[in-house]
């Protein structure tokens, strides 16, 4: 088909645009629209029927008026621009560049939507990623190829929490550095800056792309720009061979814009409004992450969802705990306590965790320290409630020492510098000295070889 | 097309659509709900879709239009392009091959497509679900002489499909009549024929050693059996608490990251079933990874062989196409029937039938349904009773005897129980294993929880225990709930007023609920040892955690301080017995509780003792 105007516009509302009579036109394409003022703007086809087409119009349909709208069918899909050239730039949610540069030239262009990874071509991620963060390191470690996202709330350090582990993501006994896609959709620019500043002062600036969508951009465009992003993130891991670390903040902001033009088109909601695709739609996205056979890069994806009222079985957060291979969520009593960076270590997960530690990977007693911190700290939650309701005076001498061991856990393992960057020897080191303040037999998840290799308390 | 001896190859769903294809046109693309003009196409009809040829099923016809769900993105489809109608439903290949491998919703073989079109799936791949070219040493069934009256479900012959599974070679269920011949022993490919069979109107229809089913219709079997035998799965929270049987239906809903998936895991690497079928439906790519890279490794505790000659994968990730989604259910539970149907036991695992339902609920939200319950359209509970009542017991038309057990997960929205998926789900099946995530987050796994997971099977799976391991089976389970039920109301009393308050006799109670919970019903997937735990050993961990108590609260009864019980290393020692001893090593756990006898017997004496002379100094 050749590229065909019309000016057929018979309706505007809600970010989308509806054409009458332009037959032929295909599902996904994109359009070029041209307002009553020259402006131009970006849209997609997002149902092609006959008589009549539906376009998402990615800066908005504020002012347009129905005569005079012009609009391109491109019969392409909405693609984007692939090179080396793409490091250390910045772009929009369509891949226009955003740093007063020259747009990528190259003739690998590339439709965004992307398509699914036949499950038979993965591989399993096994190699582990030392951030050097004790709670993830320690007791949700991160493999190359997983997704974890980090389940926050506002107010809360995740930006921070997201570029330390950017500054210090390596794998163990090697040094090559990750690429970064960074992927911000509605943050404001505070926050956008705080990244830029981030990566120009650990300078690795030079490796990073960044799509940036702000708070006061259309939030149509935000439905693109992860898609975009992680377009230049595969192009990046499997055909230059890196490996990339993507973080997109914030998810929430997303699937409000989904919901938005979801509620225009007049889908029928599910939960909150939210329309019931929304499952797959974040699928669509977060399972472009992970490992396929012989491709040397990979893509591990760090995205930042902000739970609505801390409210972790809102829709957002919930939906992408299903589909993510664990998460990391934070605190707001630990924030309040002053302790950086407040995991939450009771619901945060890293479900990958199992295949990339041990013997070969970390250390041989790893897994068990994990589990045993983890019941050890569920026990002593207990008893701090226990305290707080009884009083700690009343607690048995056993209960005391569970209570010590909360605090001292909260403030020396949780807690952590934001330049301090830990070993994995250095957090499981911790761990044992930690233990070690209970009695021999308390510590059943451990083996007799763990506890006499390590155990420094006295019997 | 009436005379009596035509030899055309006649497969009753592909080899005789009602006419030649026919072609109609696209209308309107609404994401993956395409409605098409095409008078005269029936409801159910394949449809191919557009120049590309996207595979799809006609769900709904209104006058002329058809609307068809497109089971593969329909980026860059256009109204006008052309639709094909292909003359039959959406339908399986079934016959040697499928065990080891690896399919979309659709049943296409995932390793093949990756071969033709690379890492990502290309849209419009046609390829067979069974690999033509290979070749299966066929063992004609001796007992069956040219002019025998053969019916469905008649055995033919056998292939040796893995070194475990032998495949029976069935009459297809519509078919039956008189064996005109059947091939000698030798190699044949899937399409060449192994008999010939002429039914009542005198035609004559080509054996092959495979058929064709549609996935929506339940294969036809005799009877419906009650099931029988407990299904074994090595985990002690399912086989000694909440058991299931071969030919049960069951539901895992949990919360995420509460471990439904290393449920479902668990389950198909250690049941003793023949053939496990596991269908990943709308789940993460890398969990599908773990399972065709972990299971090929691993042995079947049964068999000694790998556990992939008798696992079947179906693959629909969440970011595949959702409609695909909705089919991949059907497609693995026609292919369980199918085993089943050659007599063998079959566990199907789906994780998650939420994922399914959410599936419909896209479509009829696409179409504009009225929602029920949260968007939900009011089919949704017909539909999963549906799907659950085709797991069971039966009497097969070969008069043998197999089973479907259909496990499914659930994952209900922020690990709310009363949402529709799971409360509709609950009314239909039998056992309930309900995950926690407050267990999960004490990273106490399984996180089942003993308070509102139910088993429906215990009566009938107490038979085979108190006649296979130990008649104190079903009095043991009761002991142990009940003290576990004890344990609840007292940390309420705790929590409270503090441990204080508590009688010794109380407080030994709370230990010997911990007793149970780290010695029994905690299980540690990754633990070489623990990971798989016999019948015989799950008895005897009970057996020793429950003497412990009953020997304890003997002597606090006598006076005995609960601090000097607590304080016993044997305790520590009966935590760790599980991952200390395997299943072959029962008897060492016996000798503990010997042990624990004698130690229990000294405290015993030692305080008789000691009072008495007490009683003596007074």
């Amino acid at each position: 088909m050749s590229i065909k105007e019309y000016r057929t516009a018979a309706e505007a509302r809600g970010g989308l645009l509806v054409m009458k009579h332009t037959p032929g036109v295909a599902f996904g394409d994109r359009v070029l629209i041209k307002d009553h003022g020259g402006g131009r703007r970006n849209g997609q086809v997002i149902r092609a029927s006959d008589d009549e087409t539906l376009i998402l119009v990615f800066e908005g349909v504020e002012d347009l008026d129905l005569e005079s709208t012009w609009v391109r069918f491109l019969d392409e899909p909405v693609e984007i621009a692939l090179s080396p050239e793409l490091l250390g730039r910045v772009f929009n949610g369509l891949g226009e560049p955003k740093d007063d540069r020259p747009p990528i030239l190259s003739n690998i262009r590339r439709p965004v939507g992307g398509s699914a990874i036949n499950p038979a071509a993965r591989t399993y991620p096994r190699e582990f990623i030392q951030t050097g963060i004790s709670t993830i390191d320690g007791l949700n470690s991160l493999v190359r190829g997983q997704k974890l996202p980090i389940f926050s709330g506002s107010g809360l350090p995740h930006n921070r929490l997201a570029a330390q582990i950017v500054r210090q993501a390596r794998l163990k006994d090697e040094d090559t550095s990750f690429s970064v896609v960074f992927a911000a959709m509605g943050v404001s620019y505070a926050d956008a800056k705080f990244f830029r500043d981030e990566f120009a002062s650990s300078g690795v600036l030079r490796n990073v792309v960044m799509f940036i969508n702000l708070a006061d951009d259309p939030p149509v465009e935000r439905l693109t720009l992860p898609r975009t992003a992680l377009t230049a993130a595969e192009y990046l891991a499997y055909d230059l061979d890196r490996h990339v670390l993507v973080v997109m903040t914030d998810m929430t902001y997303y699937a409000e814009a989904l919901r938005e033009v979801a509620t225009s088109k007049g889908d029928v909601p599910a939960r909150k409004g939210y329309p019931g695709y929304l499952y797959s739609d974040l699928a669509e996205i977060y399972e472009r992450c992970g490992r396929i056979h012989q491709r040397h890069g990979s893509i591990t994806m760090m995205p930042v969802v902000s739970m609505p009222s801390d409210d972790i079985t809102h829709p957002i957060p919930d939906l992408t705990g299903y589909i993510t291979e664990g998460q990391i969520v934070l605190s707001r009593e630990l924030h309040n306590q002053g302790i950086y960076p407040p995991v939450h270590i009771s619901p945060s997960l890293s479900r990958l965790m199992k295949d990339g530690i041990g013997k070969d990977d970390t250390r041989e007693d790893h897994p068990r320290v994990a589990a045993q911190l983890y019941a050890l700290y569920a026990r002593a939650l207990e008893t701090r409630n226990l305290a707080s309701i009884i009083g700690a005076d009343e607690l048995s001498e056993r209960d005391k020492r569970f209570l010590r061991f909360a605090d001292a856990f909260d403030q020396r393992f949780v807690g952590q510098g934001e330049a301090e960057d830990r070993s994995i020897e250095a957090t499981l080191n911790l761990a044992w000295e930690l233990m070690s303040s209970f009695p021999r037999d308390t510590l059943t998840r451990m083996s007799e070889t763990d506890l006499a290799k390590y155990y420094q308390g006295a019997d | 097309m009436t005379e009596p001896t035509r030899d055309t190859p006649r497969d009753p769903i592909r080899d005789n659509p009602r006419d030649n294809p026919r072609q109609g046109r696209i209308r309107d693309i609404n994401g993956p709900i395409v409605t098409i003009v095409l008078p005269g196409i029936r409801n159910g009809e394949q449809v191919r879709i557009g120049e590309l040829g996207l595979f799809g099923e006609v769900i709904s016809l209104r006058g002329e239009e058809a609307i068809v769900q497109t089971y593969e993105s329909t980026e860059g489809v256009r109204p006008g392009e052309p639709a094909v109608g292909l003359g039959w439903p959406l339908s399986v290949e079934l016959g040697p091959g499928l065990l080891g491998g690896i399919f979309d919703g659709v049943q296409r073989p995932l390793e093949k497509i990756a071969l033709q079109s690379g890492d990502y799936i290309r849209r419009g791949l046609d390829v067979p679900a069974l690999d033509r070219t290979k070749v299966w040493e066929f063992e004609p069934n001796r007992e069956l002489e040219p002019g025998a009256r053969i019916g469905p479900g008649t055995v033919l012959g056998t292939v040796q499909e893995t070194q475990t599974i032998v495949h029976r070679i069935l009459v297809p269920p519509s078919l039956g009549g008189e064996l005109d011949e059947l091939a000698p022993a030798g190699d044949y490919d899937l399409e060449a024929t192994i008999g010939r069979l002429r039914d009542a109107q005198g035609h004559t229809h080509r054996l092959k050693l495979f058929h064709r089913w549609p996935v929506r219709k339940p294969r036809p079997y005799l009877r419906r059996d009650d099931g029988v035998a407990p299904l074994i799965t090595g985990q002690r929270v399912i086989d000694t608490f909440f058991p299931q049987l071969k030919g049960g239906k069951g539901a895992v809903p949990g919360p995420f990251g509460a471990g439904k998936t290393v449920v479902q895991q668990q389950v198909a690497r250690w049941s003793n079933a023949d053939i496990v079928i596991y269908v990943g439906c709308g789940e993460r790519g890398n969990e599908l990874v773990d399972v065709l890279e972990t299971f090929p490794q691993l042995d079947d505790p049964y068999s000694g062989r790998k556990l992939m000659e008798r696992t079947l994968l179906v693959a629909n990730t969440s970011n595949m196409p959702v409609v695909a989604r909705e089919a991949s259910v059907y497609v693995g539970i026609t292919m369980a029937e199918y085993y089943r149907d050659m007599g063998y036991d079959v566990v199907m695992l789906a994780d998650s039938t939420s994922r399914w339902a959410e599936a419909l609920r896209e479509v009829s939200g696409r179409l504009g349904q009225m929602p029920v319950e949260e968007g939900y359209p009011a089919y949704l509970a017909s539909r999963l009773a549906a799907v659950y009542e085709r797991a069971g017991r039966v009497e097969t038309q070969g008069a043998g005897s197999g089973s479907v057990t259909l496990i499914g997960a659930v994952s209900p929205p922020g690990g709310d129980f009363s949402e529709p998926v799971t409360s509709h789900t609950k009314d239909i099946i039998e056992t309930f294993w309900a995950l926690s995530k407050e267990l999960a987050d004490a990273r106490h796994y399984p996180s089942i929880d003993w308070v509102t997971s139910f088993s429906g099977h215990v009566h009938t799976a107490a038979e085979w225990w108190h006649q296979e391991i130990n008649r104190d089976w079903e009095r043991r389970r009761t002991e142990a709930l009940a003290l576990l039920a004890r344990d609840a109301e007292l940390a309420r009393i705790v929590n409270l007023v503090g441990p204080e308050a508590l009688s010794s006799a109380q407080r030994w109670e709370l230990e010997g609920a911990a007793l149970i919970k780290e010695g029994v019903l905690q299980q540690s997937a990754l633990d070489e040892v623990d990971t798989f735990c016999s019948p015989r050993k799950q008895f005897a961990l009970l057996d020793l955690c429950l003497f412990i108590f009953r020997r304890g609260a003997a002597l606090i009864e006598l006076g005995v301080p609960v601090q000097e019980l607590q304080q016993l290393p044997l305790l520590a020692r009966t935590r760790r017995c599980k991952s200390m001893f395997n299943s072959d090593q029962v008897d060492q756990i016996e000798a503990l509780k010997a042990d624990a006898e004698r130690t229990f017997e000294k405290i015993r004496l030692e305080y008789a003792q000691a009072s008495a002379s007490s009683a003596g100094n007074v």
